[in-house]
């Protein structure tokens, strides 16, 4: 059970009826009377641990707070950066009483086999907060204050059936402890660390072979290389050797955990000592950082791909997080290793060799080019398969200053396996255009063809690289836009079976390509991120027919046709303008005219995504073009609005609800036809605004209630038509249908809808930001209270308290800050009418009182604006926002819980076994 | 083994294998495009139809204008529509001994062979092929009895009239064969002739051969058969299917290792994908509907249709057509609703669940008691006063040329608010529409068809690996209209054989191997001798008994005893002639000490030279060869029997006996 969980089932371990108090939320006022414990005598016992460590001799200090601690090592607990920590929410950032008094026992619980701990969560909180209070105290002040700690750490040298999580994290939290000097040395002189960390610890013994252990052994070291003597602790222990051979882990995380703790020692090792920087000589390097280079370069020279891996692994890191000068040292020394990878055939971890290679591209101080940098990537570019090469060339085009040359070359090879499609298609040689030149690299052709799998993959991969290239303002200048909106439509071609190429190269490639969702997704893409530039007309008209030919197609799956649908709504609103006019072009509208029966079809689509995406499409058309005169002839014209008018009683609320939101869109541009329907022949036809009430009152999933609340509150914001007629009423009948709904999303759009209304009758609020342009605020005329009346008449105010106290927080959120704002108007407003005393007050206020404690039962009835006034002010609002913001579980989230719900669950593992039976 | 292939048409078979002494005739599809080229049967008299002008040659000849009519530029025969038979002439059809049918689709020109060729062998088929299959048989009569028409146009087909007709009728192929419907006299008297058979159930014809029908998931008791001896299989797949509809799912696994598989009744739409082409066809009908349109669906009475009912099922509340009426009409429709839910052990799992609920395994059952689908025998009767519209209408014939489809094509195809849907694949669209032209009504084309794309087939023959795949001609090269699409054809390797109508095909593959029984007494006497480790040689002197393709190994009879007094002896008593038994020899020749005992026994000016399979040992004196190669030794000595033998004496001692 974790902290803060508050299951009222717990039973504490010692009470013998197991119907003891519930352990967390508060202190516990016996001592736990835990006898499992070894060695566990009091906590105050002086010399315990010399009688447990053999003759070792402690230092007189252990028990004493030493007599001048560091400077710096005790900080206030207040500081910026501890309260920033990384608490994980616990609070406390000291030791406070009851935790001491609580941390003997739970220490006795750790060291105990027999108790294991059924959720190592609880282990990874306690280090978390261990990590606060060492990262804002003194740890050796906390070892000499909590001696059970230096015990339990202790206790792991004991050869003793230990559980594997509760010794790892004893590594953990000794890496903590020893992260300060002071306390480094503290644990030194007993020799706790070597023996911890070293060849008597757990790596000679069984505990080894579990990867937790390995994983808290290097995230000890981790924690504890911070200062000069943890350099020369991992030097005596040998611990570097170990950490090269956990590189190649069978654990994935311990071996990125060794890489990542090789870096962490090389960047330290490089720090030097206190007297200055290290010399730029590699030669005069430390021994540690030596070493370190020393393996990796063995490890660059060796024939073991996974080696050779590593090694590429490490220096990524390095050259990712540390720009120091030492680096580019590193790179003039290992770059002829690198380089000699090249060479190889093939060349080995290219993946790796590629990352290793835009870090060092990135890297402030390795960029330039008298590194031979530029020349090496090169090199890679042409030795490496188009496959292997496309992420090093996209990531070389998203550098800021590299040689022209070089991103020229890159963006050929990003081109390549476009460039291969155009020519296997081409009618005519010559007609891929640009992309040209970069053909003639049968690498590609081979890449490309052997199978479909690999064929797709290039393909995805390089519509992706560009696509994100495209709107990167270091994108390849003059940008191909003709060719690769050629390449994008043959592709889109191809997989759909529409393209006749004549070679065999092309044949083969339809034959692969035919029906390929993933290419056709990725192809769709592009082509809509391809519709910021500018085509030439006969191929802009090809993307259009295309893209016609995706949503006719009846073998185009759901994912595909949304696709599609986006795509031509980029390419629609890129389309040419006609100057001074925001109407679509003839060329759109005659596309138009074509697009509309396939959309039609697709809104009676047997499958729910289609008709879904179909109004998605529709709901962004007509809220782009409805006030334009092509487009609203064209639409009424079809039988759209009536469909989509159909859909508002479709089966799946999915698509229910994306139809509230088209027949929002469609009613605010009065595209709403209203012809008798089939089912109701000779029927009057419901209006829009009574068809989404009856959805919002009526329909079974919070989806469509959801939609049809935005519309409304868009509808309120517009000032539609239907609304304008009689706001109060409107926006009365919404709040008390709104009120009562069950889905938490509904009230909160219905206190947005409140705040619309609120605004609009007493104008807008400040802006927050004293630059913007500001609209001129619509100040009442009239005194604040009269200006409330409609408020009051449309029952906002009964909406918002109710609000105020629901049970779902952020719904309570919203109404607080609405009912600030209105004090806040209260407060800027003369309110001459005082009604702090009367009896309504009182009244309202007790029923408040009431509704807070969870009876909502009883209306407030008819408010005046004074009551409302008065009540608003007698409101602790502020504080209720406070409470609010607090997560959910603050109350329980205190280390003292954590502790008190980590004893209690280790206690009671068993009975819960038994009762799951 | 040979296969005569009776029928050009790949989905509608009817092939002749030779295969083991019996003669198997594979499916009996009838070829009904050639319906095509004749006027619509129109089940109530239509001015239009009746009023169409004669066709007349260019230079005014008008001596056809009775049997030949045009409309809208096409021209048509205006007689009793008739069917292009599969071949008559390549083989004598009495001689085969059974046809195996594989669903009802193929089996529609049952009566025209078991009647009309002198057949006297036995049918198999599952039940609900011959079930439905007599169904589309009563229909297709029913259709085409219930309008009589006088004439019967024969003139056209005189071959050297037919050259100066226009396309189509000019290019119509064999129009001498084609024939008019059978009668439900000789439908009755060829359905007799069925035998039913189960899945998986083992058929022995003349014990040369054993047939098993396997499920093959396209319909309704379909199948693919087995065909195979003890050392040969051929598979047969026809019209099968991957797909999760109705039937029960195809039987891969039972085609591996077969050395010949047939493949015929692949999809004939391989571009158009069934899912997609439902959703085409419920959204073209939704929004038919929706306009106040009626929707007329020509198809038959079995099959797609249960999958069309089942997918409306689902969509018709979700579109808001829960009120309108679906009506069903076919002589049949009643039957086939019915039938279709009786068949609970052909179905797939899910379905086949349903029975035990019991819940009738198809949904139209709902749709039937919930009045939003009604059926009807005929658009007279009942349905007259029953219907309304908007509607959509489930009738036949798909062609177009008979059945209530005609009358509702007349009906309803002056207006544009009404749509056609296509969804049987049989019959081109266009060409069935052709004598409808002028036409307002929408026509959509939505062909659904859930037989195997050349996707599944290439997978399938990865898994299931023949030896060799014989498949019509069609499917060795891309479509005509889509050459470029070389994924529309059959790749493998070895490439598979084509056929084409009236062709026959040696099939590339030879009998290799016979079982042989062995009588136990005389295997007791056997006694093997280990020649090698592991194997063991044993001469056996016995007579081979052949009868109904079983061969037997039984002792020789004992040497004949002297006849005695017996004056006569029986014909039984005839005993083969038995001559001695030579020793069979074993063993290689090592060449050196063959020189060397050569030697030894006088012969000298001995030369040895070694050729590509052996040596040649050569006597020069004595101008004799010793030719001794791996597997025969020749003594070559002319007109000297007596150095043959020596030497023969010689080489047989290097040589073991047994």
């Amino acid at each position: 059970m974790p902290a803060g969980s508050s299951g009222g089932y717990h039973r504490r371990p010692c009470d013998g009826d197991g119907l003891g108090p519930r352990v967390w939320g508060r202190p516990v006022s016996a001592p736990l009377r835990l006898t499992s414990f070894p060695k566990c005598g009091p906590p105050e016992l002086p010399g315990w641990p010399s009688r447990d460590l053999q003759g070792f001799p402690w230092p007189s200090s252990l028990c004493a707070p030493p007599p001048d601690p560091p400077s710096g090592a005790v900080r206030s607990g207040a500081e910026p950066a501890a309260a920033e920590g990384r608490g994980a929410g616990i609070s406390s950032l000291t030791m406070d009483p009851e935790c001491s008094q609580l941390l003997p026992a739970l220490c006795a619980v750790l060291a105990d086999p027999r108790q294991p701990m059924a959720d190592d969560t609880c282990l990874e909180k306690l280090l978390d907060w261990f990590k606060t209070i060492t990262e804002a105290g003194s740890s050796l002040l906390l070892l000499q204050e909590n001696p059970c700690l230096v015990e339990l750490l202790c206790h792991m040298l004991k050869p003793q059936d230990l559980s594997s999580r509760v010794l790892s994290f004893s590594l953990r939290l000794t890496g903590v402890f020893a992260a300060q000097e002071d306390c480094f040395q503290y644990l030194q002189q007993g020799e706790l660390l070597p023996r911890l960390f070293g060849e008597a610890g757990p790596l000679g013994g069984a505990a080894w072979t579990a990867p937790t252990v390995r994983s808290g052994w290097i995230q000890g070291l981790r924690s504890l290389a911070r200062h000069p003597s943890a350099l020369h602790f991992l030097a005596d222990c040998g611990a570097v050797d170990t950490i090269f051979s956990l590189q190649g882990d069978s654990s994935l995380f311990v071996a990125s955990a060794a890489g990542q703790l090789l870096v962490h020692i090389l960047g330290l090792s490089m720090q030097g000592p206190a007297d200055g920087p290290p010399s730029l000589q590699a030669g005069d390097w430390p021994a540690c950082a030596q070493k370190i280079v020393g393996h990796i370069e063995e490890s660059l020279r060796s024939m073991a791909t996974p080696q050779i891996t590593q090694a590429l692994n490490v220096l990524t890191t390095t050259f990712g997080h540390c720009h120091d000068p030492w680096t580019r040292v590193l790179w003039v020394r290992l770059s002829p290793l690198v380089a000699g990878l090249l060479e190889k055939d093939p060349v080995p971890a290219a993946h790796s060799l590629v990352d290793l290679l835009l870090s060092v591209a990135r890297s402030p101080g390795l960029s330039s080019s008298s590194c031979g940098l530029w020349e090496t990537l090169a090199q890679t570019l042409s030795r490496l398969s188009p496959t292997q090469a496309g992420p090093l060339a996209l990531g070389i085009l998203k550098l800021q200053d590299c040689s022209q040359a070089l991103r020229a070359q890159a963006f050929a090879v990003l081109l390549q396996p476009l460039a291969c499609v155009l020519k296997a298609t081409a009618q005519a040689p010559g007609a891929s255009g640009v992309l040209d030149g970069t053909v003639g690299d049968f690498a590609t052709v081979d890449t490309l063809l052997p199978s479909k799998a690999a064929c797709v993959g290039l393909l995805c991969r390089t519509l992706a690289h560009l696509e994100l290239l495209l709107p990167l303002p270091q994108r390849p200048c003059p940008w191909p836009q003709a060719p690769l909106l050629g390449a994008a439509v043959t592709l889109l071609q191809l997989c759909q079976g529409s393209a006749s190429p004549t070679s065999d190269t092309g044949r083969h490639l339809c034959a692969l390509l035919l029906g390929c969702v993933r290419v056709q997704r990725a192809a769709l893409d592009f082509l809509g991120t391809l519709s910021q530039g500018t085509g030439p007309p006969e191929l802009v008209t090809e993307v259009f027919a295309v893209l016609l030919e995706y949503l006719r197609s009846p073998d185009s799956s759901p994912t595909v046709l949304k696709k599609a649908f986006q795509a031509t709504f980029r390419w629609l609103l890129s389309s040419p303008k006609t100057p001074g006019c925001w109407d679509l072009d003839p060329q759109a509208l005659l596309f138009l005219r074509e697009l509309l029966p396939v959309l039609q079809k697709r809104l009676c689509s047997p499958c729910w995504e289609v008709r879904d995406s179909g109004l998605e499409f529709l709901t962004q058309m007509t809220g782009r073009w409805g006030g334009q005169a092509g487009f609203r002839h064209t639409l009424l014209a079809s039988e759209v609005p009536k469909l989509t008018e159909q859909l508002l009683r479709d089966p799946e609320s999915y698509v229910r609800a994306s139809a509230v939101a088209a027949t929002g869109q469609l009613s605010s541009q009065g595209l709403c036809i209203s012809p008798a329907s089939p089912e109701h022949p000779g029927g009057q036809q419901k209006s829009p605004l009574s068809e989404l009430l009856h959805i919002l009152s009526t329909d079974s999933e919070g989806f469509p209630r959801r939609a049809a609340m935005h519309v409304f509150t868009q509808w309120l914001r517009d000032s539609h038509a239907d609304v304008v007629g009689d706001t109060e009423e409107f926006v009365a009948g919404v709040l008390q249908v709104a009120s009562q709904d069950l889905d938490w999303e509904v009230r909160a759009q219905g206190l947005e809808l409140a705040l619309v209304f609120l605004e609009q009758t007493l104008g807008q609020p400040g802006s927050p930001c004293p630059y913007a342009v500001t609209p001129p605020v619509v100040a009442p005329a009239c005194p604040l209270a009269q200006a409330l009346q409609p408020l009051c008449r449309v029952r906002l105010f009964e909406f918002a308290f109710r609000a105020l106290f629901d049970c779902d927080r952020p719904v309570a959120q919203k109404s607080c800050d609405l009912l600030l704002f209105l004090r806040a108007k209260m407060a800027s407003s003369s309110s001459p009418q005082e009604a702090r005393s009367s009896p309504d007050v009182a009244s309202v206020e007790a029923a408040l009182q009431r509704w807070q404690a969870g009876d909502q039962a009883q209306p407030l009835g008819d408010l005046e604006p004074e009551v409302v006034l008065a009540v608003l002010k007698s409101m602790d609002l502020e504080g209720l926002r406070g409470a609010l913001a607090e997560s959910s579980d603050h109350v329980e989230k205190s280390p003292q819980s954590l502790l008190q719900d980590m004893l209690a669950t280790v206690g009671i593992l068993g009975e819960n076994e038994a009762d799951c039976y | 083994m040979k296969l005569y292939c009776l029928s050009g048409h790949p989905t509608l078979p009817c092939n002749v294998l030779k295969f083991k002494s019996t003669t198997i005739m594979l499916d009996c599809g009838l070829d009904m495009t050639s319906t095509l080229n004749f006027l619509p049967l129109p089940l109530v008299q239509s001015p239009r139809l009746s009023n169409l002008p004669g066709w007349s040659l260019k230079d005014g000849n008008a001596f056809l204008d009775k049997e030949l009519k045009e409309c809208s530029g096409h021209v048509f025969v205006d007689s009793v529509p008739e069917f292009c038979l599969p071949e008559t002439e390549l083989i004598d059809l009495s001689t085969v001994d059974v046809i195996l049918i594989s669903n009802y689709h193929c089996m529609m020109a049952l009566p025209y062979i078991t009647e009309h060729t002198g057949f006297t062998g036995t049918v198999y088929a599952t039940e609900p092929t011959v079930q439905i299959g007599r169904l589309l048989m009563e229909e297709l009569v029913n259709f085409i009895e219930r309008v009589p028409k006088a004439q019967s146009a024969s003139l056209w087909k005189n071959k050297d009239i037919q050259r100066l007709l226009p396309s189509p009728l000019k290019d119509a192929v064999e129009v001498s064969t084609w024939r008019r419907c059978y009668t439900m006299q000789e439908v009755n008297s060829a359905l007799s002739k069925i035998q039913l058979v189960g899945y998986s159930q083992k058929i022995e014809l003349f014990g040369a051969v054993q047939v098993t029908p396997l499920s093959s998931g396209y319909a309704l008791g379909s199948s693919n058969w087995i065909i195979q001896s003890h050392y040969e299989k051929v598979s047969y797949v026809s019209g099968s299917s991957l797909l999760t509809t109705h039937p029960q799912p195809m039987d891969q696994a039972s085609l591996k290792n077969s050395d010949v598989l047939i493949l015929t009744g692949l999809t004939q739409i391989p571009t158009a994908n069934p899912d997609g082409m439902v959703g085409e066809f419920c959204s073209n009908l939704a929004l038919t509907v929706r306009n106040g349109g009626n929707v007329l669906v020509p198809c038959y009475p079995s099959g797609v249709i249960y999958d069309l009912l089942e997918c409306l099922y689902q969509y018709i509340d979700s579109a808001g057509l829960s009120n309108i009426p679906f009506y069903f009409i076919s002589p049949v429709a009643n039957s086939s609703l019915e039938f279709s839910q009786i068949f609970a052990e052909w179905l797939c799992h899910n379905k086949q669940t349903k029975v035990y609920l019991p819940e009738p395994p198809f949904p139209h059952a709902e749709l039937i008691q919930t009045n939003k689908l009604k059926h009807y025998p005929s658009l007279h009767g009942d349905f007259s006063s029953d219907f309304r519209q908007p509607c959509v209408v489930f009738t036949g014939h798909p062609s177009l040329r008979f059945g209530d489809v005609v009358h509702f094509m007349e009906l309803w195809g002056k207006s544009s608010l009404n749509t056609v849907i296509f969804t049987e694949p049989d019959f081109s669209y266009l060409e069935a529409l052709a004598p409808y032209q002028p036409l307002a009504m929408k026509c959509i084309y939505c062909p659904i068809d859930t037989r195997l794309n050349f996707i599944q087939v290439s997978k399938l023959l990865k898994e299931v690996q023949p030896l060799h795949v014989v498949c019509p001609e069609q499917y060795t090269q891309p479509p005509p209209a889509q050459s470029h699409r070389m994924d529309l054809m059959i790749d493998c390797q070895p490439p598979a054989m084509s056929y084409r109508r009236a062709e026959v095909l040696a099939l590339p593959f030879k009998r290799r191997y016979e079982k042989i029984e062995i009588m136990p007494e005389l295997a007791d006497a056997l006694v093997p001798m280990e020649i090698k480790p592991g194997i063991s040689l044993a001469t056996v002197s016995a007579v081979l008994h052949t009868k109904d393709n079983k061969h037997v190994l039984q002792p020789p009879p004992r040497p004949a005893q002297p006849t005695g007094g017996k004056k006569r002896k029986r014909a039984s008593d005839d005993i083969p002639d038995c001559k001695v038994l030579k020793p069979l020899l074993s063993g290689s020749i090592p060449v050196e000490q063959f020189v060397q005992t050569l030697e030894k026994h006088g012969f000298s000016d001995i030369k040895v030279e070694d050729t590509a399979k052996g040596h040649i040992v050569l006597l020069q004196e004595a101008e004799t060869l010793i030719q001794i190669e791996e597997d025969s030794t020749h003594i070559i000595c002319d007109n000297d029997e007596m150095l043959r033998v020596r030497l023969r004496d010689l080489v047989l001692k290097f040589l073991q006996k047994f």
